[in-house]
C-alpha cells in the first residue's frame, strides 16, 4: 500500500497589526482587550488591508520559488460560528497571492522537492472557551483577524516522515525570512493533514482530513496512525470514507469530527468590501532585494565551500539566529571553520541550553567566541584549557586574551623552556629512565605527566612528548 | 427656508442655529404622524446649536455651523441609537461614527435625528420599517418611497433644509422623486461607506435629499471624499460646486434611453419627464434618443447580487455579540435561529434566503455568475452611450406615489418601482432626481445620470433646470 499525503500549514504572519484592523496582534493579552470594532465585525466596519502582512507573503513567495500574482482576490468564506465575528472568514479561494513553488528536503539519503500547489492570505477566527465558565461558553475574539497564509502542497508526499521533514524544512524558512515567528504552542504554526492510501497502480484513494496538528511529533503519529487505520479498513474490504478527523495525543489515535455529508457549503464569493490586491513588480523587487541567503543554499555552501559534515551543515542551518552568529564566529576568528562549528555546536549551544537562553540572549558574543577558537587553533591553549577560558568569558565580558590572562592558562610553546623541563624530569627519575630503556614503554606516559605538573599544565602535550621521545632515543 | 438661505441669514446673524434647530424641533413634532423619525434626538441638538452659536461668534469655520439635519437610521454615531429600521438593532448604541458624521459633525451641523427607513434598506416604500411605515407629506395616506423614505418625508415637509441618505438600487432618488424633493447618489467610492450599515457593499452609496440641487451639492460637498478606513472609496478631483453652479445648458448632449420610457411608465409621468425634456432643449439642450439594451435584466441581475452580498454582510447578526438575542436558548443553533427569525422582518429574510440560494455550490455559476455578467454588459452600455452624450435622463420612478400597502402583496411589482434605477447602481454612476411636475397632484421625479465621477455635471444641468423652474418649490398641502 502506498501512501498519499498534502498537508495545508497555517502560517502566522508576523505583523504588529491585525490583517484587516490597526489592532494589536501581540499574544497573551486578556480576552478580547485587543479586538477593535473591525475585529469585533460591527455593523458598518470595513476590512482594510494590511500592507505588512503582504509584504511577508510575497517575501515568503519569492523564497519557494512560487509565482507572485500580480492581481489576487479576497473571497468571504460563509459559516455561522460563536468565534467568527461576522459569520465568514475573508480568505482568498479562486486567485491567490502566490502560485506554486516547493521546499526541498532531504530524508535519510534522499533529496525530494515537495511541490506546492498555493499560498493564500486570510485572517484567523476567534477562539471559543468551554471551560472557564459554568454551562456557558466564552468567546476570546483577541485572535480574530491575526494575519495568516495558509500554504497548500500538492498531494505528493508519501510517509509521516516526508511529512515531518518537509514541515520542519518549512517552519525554519518561515522563521529564517521572518514572516512567522513559528511559535507552535501559541498556534502560529499548525497543520492539517490530507491522508489517503491505495495499492500500487491504482489512483488515489479516498482521503481523510486531520486537522489542526500542533508538534512535528504529533503530525508524525497522527499521519501514521492514520496510514494504519485505512489500510486496515482497505485490507478487511472496507471502504475508507471521506471526513475530517481529530487528532488525540493523549490516545494516540484520529477520531472522526464530521462527516462530508455534514461539510459546509461555504459559498465562496468575492469580497466587495476589498478591490483585488495589485501587487506592483516594485514592491516585489524591493523585497527580492532584501532577501537573505536562504537555508537550504547556506547549507550546501557549508558542506561544499567549508568542508563541513552533512550532519553539521544541517544543523547550522536550522535556526538563522544560529547561523547567523556561526557566521560571525568564522568572521572574527583565524581558525577553520570546522573548528568554529564545533565550538558553536557543542559548547555554546551547550552552555545556552543549560541556561536555558536563546542565541539572541547569550552573554558570550560571536565576536569574542572567535577569539577564543583562534586561540585554540593557534596551540596557546589545550582544549582542556580552552573549556575553562570558555566558561570563564561566558560568565564576564572579558575577550578571549583577558580571561586567559586572568586565569594565567597560557600553554608553553617555547621549545628551550620546554627541553629545560624534560631534562630536570629525567635528571630527577634516573631508575624510570633506565626501566624505559630496558622496554617499558609505558613510562612515557609518566614522564609526559611529569613534565606538565612542574609546568602547572600548560606545556602542550604534544611538544612534550615529541622531547622526550627525541632525548630517550 | 433652503440650505443656502439658511447658510446667508446665519451668516449675516439675521438667524441663530439655536433658533433654526428649535424651528426644526417644532416643525418635526407637528408633523410626527409622518412617522418619519425613529429616534429624536431634541437635547443633543439644541446643545450643538448652541455650540455652533458660540463657535459662530467666536468666527470659527464650519461649512455647515448651526445648520440642522438628520441622517437615515442607518449611518452610525456614536452613542446614538443606530437602529437601520430593524428590531435586531432597535437598541444599538454604536461606540463609533461612520466617516459622514464625523465630517459633518466636524462641519458644525446639527443632528436633530435619525430618519425612518426600511429595514437594513431593502424595500421600496418605507413599509418595511420595524418601527411602522413613514409617510408622504403629499399625501398621508401614501408611501414616500424607499429605502430613503423618512429622509425624503423630512425634507419635503421642510423639517430639515437636508437630510443624508443612502442608495443600493434607487434608495434616494425614488423617494426623492415620490417626495418631490431633489436627492443625489454619487458615484460608487465618492463617499466613505465606513460606519454605514451594509445592505449590499458593492452597490450602497451614501448621498443626500436636500430641497434643492444647489442645496444638495452643499450637503454633498462636505460629505464627499477619499477615506483611508473604506478600501472602496476613491481620491477623486472633489466636486466644484460653484462652478457646477453656473454650467450652462447650452449644447449639453442628453439622451434619452427608450428602455426608460416604455411601457410600465404612467402616462402623468412620461409626460412630466416630457415636457421637463423640452425644457433642456428650450435652453440649448439636445435630446437624443439611445439605447441601453441591457437594461431590461437589470432588476433580475439585481436581485440576485444584493441579496447574495446582503446574505453574507447580516451574518454577522447572530445574537452572539450585539443586537437582538432570543430569550433563553436551548443551544447554539436556537440561539441563531430565534435571534435571527425574531430581530428580521420578513422582507429581510427572503432576501437573505435568496442570497443563500443563489451562492449555493451548484447555483452559483448559474445565477451569482451570470448576474455578474450582465452587470457587466449593463456597465458597458453606459460606457457606450456616454461616448455620444454628456448625460442621460429618464423618469426616476415608473409611478407616483403609491397607496400604503398597495404593493405589498405584490413583491414584484415593488421592486418594478426601481427598474430606472438599479441599473445605475450595477454601473456605479452618479445620478440624481429632481422634482419636474405632478401627475394626479402627486410629484414625478427626472433622474438625470452622468458619467462617472461628473457629479458637478449632474448638479449643474439639475440647477440650470430649477433656475427656470418652480416644482421644487412647490410645497405639500399644510407645509410653509
Amino acid at each position: 500500500m502506498l501512501a498519499t499525503i498534502g498537508l495545508e500549514v497555517h502560517v502566522q504572519l508576523n505583523t504588529a497589526a491585525k490583517i484587516f484592523s490597526g489592532a494589536a496582534t501581540a499574544y497573551g493579552a486578556e480576552p478580547n482587550a485587543q479586538a477593535c470594532a473591525i475585529d469585533l465585525g460591527m455593523p458598518g466596519t470595513l476590512p482594510v488591508m494590511n500592507a505588512a502582512a503582504v509584504r511577508l507573503a510575497v517575501r515568503l513567495g519569492l523564497a519557494l520559488g512560487s509565482t507572485i500574482a500580480p492581481r489576487s482576490i479576497f473571497a468571504r468564506k460563509n459559516y455561522f460560528y460563536p468565534d467568527l465575528p461576522k459569520g465568514y472568514q475573508i480568505s482568498q479561494f479562486e486567485a491567490p497571492i502566490l502560485i506554486g513553488g516547493g521546499i526541498d528536503i532531504r530524508v535519510g539519503q534522499t533529496n525530494k522537492r515537495i511541490e506546492l500547489t498555493r499560498a493564500h492570505l486570510e485572517e484567523d477566527a476567534g477562539k471559543s472557551v468551554h471551560d472557564a465558565f459554568h454551562r456557558e461558553s466564552g468567546i476570546d475574539l483577541n485572535r480574530a483577524g491575526t494575519p495568516l497564509l495558509e500554504v497548500v502542497s500538492e498531494p505528493v508526499i508519501e510517509s509521516a516522515a516526508e511529512a515531518v521533514a518537509y514541515l520542519k524544512a518549512l517552519h525554519t524558512l518561515v522563521r529564517w525570512l521572518g514572516v512567522s515567528d513559528g511559535n507552535m504552542q501559541e498556534g502560529s504554526f499548525r497543520c492539517d493533514a490530507n491522508v489517503s492510501v491505495r495499492k500500487p497502480g491504482e489512483a488515489l484513494g479516498t482521503r481523510a482530513e486531520i486537522k489542526n496538528v500542533n508538534s512535528f511529533r504529533f503530525v508524525e503519529k497522527a499521519i501514521d496512525y492514520e496510514i494504519e487505520r485505512q489500510i486496515r479498513i482497505i485490507e478487511s474490504g472496507g471502504k475508507v470514507v471521506q471526513e475530517t478527523r481529530l487528532y488525540d495525543a493523549q490516545r494516540d489515535e484520529t477520531r472522526s469530527m464530521r462527516g462530508k455529508e455534514s461539510a459546509h457549503d461555504y459559498r465562496y464569493f468575492p469580497d466587495p468590501d476589498l478591490p483585488p490586491l495589485i501587487l506592483d513588480s516594485a514592491l516585489i523587487e524591493t523585497e527580492r532585494s532584501r532577501l537573505p541567503e536562504l537555508p537550504n543554499a547556506r547549507r550546501e555552501r557549508y558542506q561544499e565551500d567549508l568542508g563541513l559534515s552533512e550532519y553539521d551543515s544541517a544543523q547550522l542551518t536550522q535556526d538563522r539566529a544560529l547561523s547567523d552568529a556561526f557566521e560571525s564566529v568564522i568572521a572574527a576568528s583565524a581558525a577553520p571553520a570546522k573548528l568554529c562549528a564545533n565550538w558553536v555546536l557543542s559548547d555554546w549551544q551547550g552552555a545556552l541550553n543549560a541556561a536555558n537562553l536563546t542565541i539572541d540572549q547569550s552573554p558570550l558574543s560571536a565576536e569574542r567566541l572567535g577569539g577564543l577558537v583562534t586561540r585554540v587553533h593557534d596551540g596557546s591553549l589545550s582544549s582542556k584549557m580552552a573549556k575553562q577560558v570558555f566558561e570563564a568569558m561566558f560568565a564576564s565580558d572579558d575577550s578571549a586574551d583577558a580571561a586567559i590572562a586572568r586565569l594565567g592558562l597560557k600553554q608553553v610553546n617555547d621549545i628551550d623552556a620546554l627541553a629545560a623541563h624534560v631534562e630536570a624530569v629525567l635528571t630527577e627519575n634516573t631508575t624510570q629512565v633506565a626501566q624505559f630503556q630496558a622496554g617499558n614503554q609505558k613510562l612515557l606516559a609518566f614522564f609526559v605527566g611529569q613534565v606538565m605538573k612542574r609546568t602547572q599544565g600548560q606545556a602542550n602535550p604534544a611538544q612534550v612528548t615529541a622531547l622526550l621521545r627525541d632525548r630517550l632515543g | 427656508m433652503s440650505l443656502a438661505a439658511l447658510l446667508a441669514g446665519l451668516d449675516s446673524g439675521a438667524m441663530s442655529a439655536r433658533g433654526a434647530t428649535e424651528d426644526a424641533l417644532s416643525r418635526a413634532s407637528r408633523a410626527a404622524g409622518l412617522n418619519a423619525l425613529i429616534t429624536l434626538t431634541a437635547d443633543a441638538a439644541r446643545a450643538a446649536a448652541e455650540r455652533a452659536d458660540a463657535a459662530r461668534a467666536m468666527g470659527a469655520p464650519g461649512e455647515l455651523l448651526g445648520v440642522p439635519y438628520a441622517h437615515k437610521d442607518l449611518f452610525c454615531t456614536l452613542d446614538v441609537t443606530t437602529t437601520a429600521g430593524s428590531r435586531m438593532l432597535a437598541k444599538f448604541v454604536p461606540p463609533y461614527s461612520a466617516t459622514i458624521h464625523e465630517k459633518l459633525d466636524a462641519s458644525g451641523a446639527v443632528l436633530i435625528g435619525k430618519a425612518n427607513m426600511d429595514e437594513f434598506a431593502m424595500g421600496s416604500s418605507n413599509e418595511h420599517s420595524y418601527f411602522g411605515a413613514a409617510r408622504n407629506p403629499w399625501d398621508p395616506d401614501r408611501v414616500p418611497g424607499g429605502s430613503s423614505g423618512g429622509s425624503a418625508a423630512l425634507v419635503a415637509a421642510r423639517i430639515v433644509p437636508f437630510a443624508t441618505a443612502s442608495d443600493t438600487g434607487g434608495s434616494i432618488r425614488q423617494p426623492a422623486a415620490l417626495c418631490g424633493v431633489t436627492g443625489i447618489k454619487p458615484t460608487y467610492g465618492r463617499v466613505s461607506r465606513y460606519g454605514m450599515i451594509a445592505y449590499a457593499s458593492s452597490l450602497d452609496q451614501a448621498g443626500v435629499i436636500a430641497t434643492s440641487a444647489h442645496d444638495a451639492a452643499l450637503a454633498l460637498s462636505v460629505i464627499a471624499g477619499f477615506d483611508p478606513r473604506d478600501p472602496t472609496s476613491v481620491d477623486a478631483p472633489p466636486i466644484d460646486v460653484s462652478d457646477a453652479l453656473s454650467m450652462s445648458l447650452a449644447g449639453l448632449r442628453i439622451g434619452r434611453p427608450r428602455q426608460w420610457c416604455g411601457e410600465g411608465i404612467d402616462s402623468g409621468v412620461a409626460n412630466a419627464v416630457d415636457a421637463a425634456l423640452a425644457i433642456y432643449a428650450e435652453h440649448g439642450a439636445r435630446i437624443v434618443d439611445i439605447d441601453l439594451p441591457s437594461s431590461e435584466h437589470a432588476i433580475a441581475a439585481y436581485y440576485v447580487i444584493a441579496p447574495a452580498e446582503a446574505s453574507s454582510n447580516l451574518a454577522r447578526f447572530d445574537g452572539v455579540r450585539y443586537g437582538h438575542r432570543c430569550a433563553h436558548p436551548k443551544d447554539l443553533a436556537d440561539l441563531y435561529t430565534r435571534s435571527r427569525e425574531e430581530g428580521f422582518g420578513h422582507e429581510v429574510q427572503k432576501r437573505i434566503l435568496t442570497g443563500t440560494y443563489v451562492l449555493s455550490a451548484g447555483y452559483y455559476e448559474a445565477y451569482y455568475h451570470r448576474a455578474l455578467k450582465v452587470r457587466r454588459l449593463i456597465a458597458n452600455d453606459f460606457a457606450r452611450a456616454f461616448n455620444e452624450v454628456d448625460l442621460i435622463a429618464g423618469p426616476t420612478s415608473p409611478c407616483v406615489a403609491f397607496k400604503l400597502g398597495e404593493k405589498l402583496a405584490d413583491p414584484v411589482a415593488m421592486y418594478l418601482a426601481d427598474v430606472n434605477t438599479v441599473s445605475v447602481n450595477l454601473a456605479g454612476l452618479p445620478a440624481l432626481s429632481i422634482p419636474c411636475g405632478f401627475s394626479d397632484g402627486l410629484p414625478v421625479g427626472l433622474q438625470l445620470c452622468a458619467p462617472w465621477w461628473q457629479e458637478s455635471r449632474l448638479i449643474g444641468a439639475a440647477h440650470a433646470y430649477q433656475r427656470v423652474t418652480d416644482w421644487h418649490r412647490a410645497l405639500p398641502p399644510g407645509i410653509a
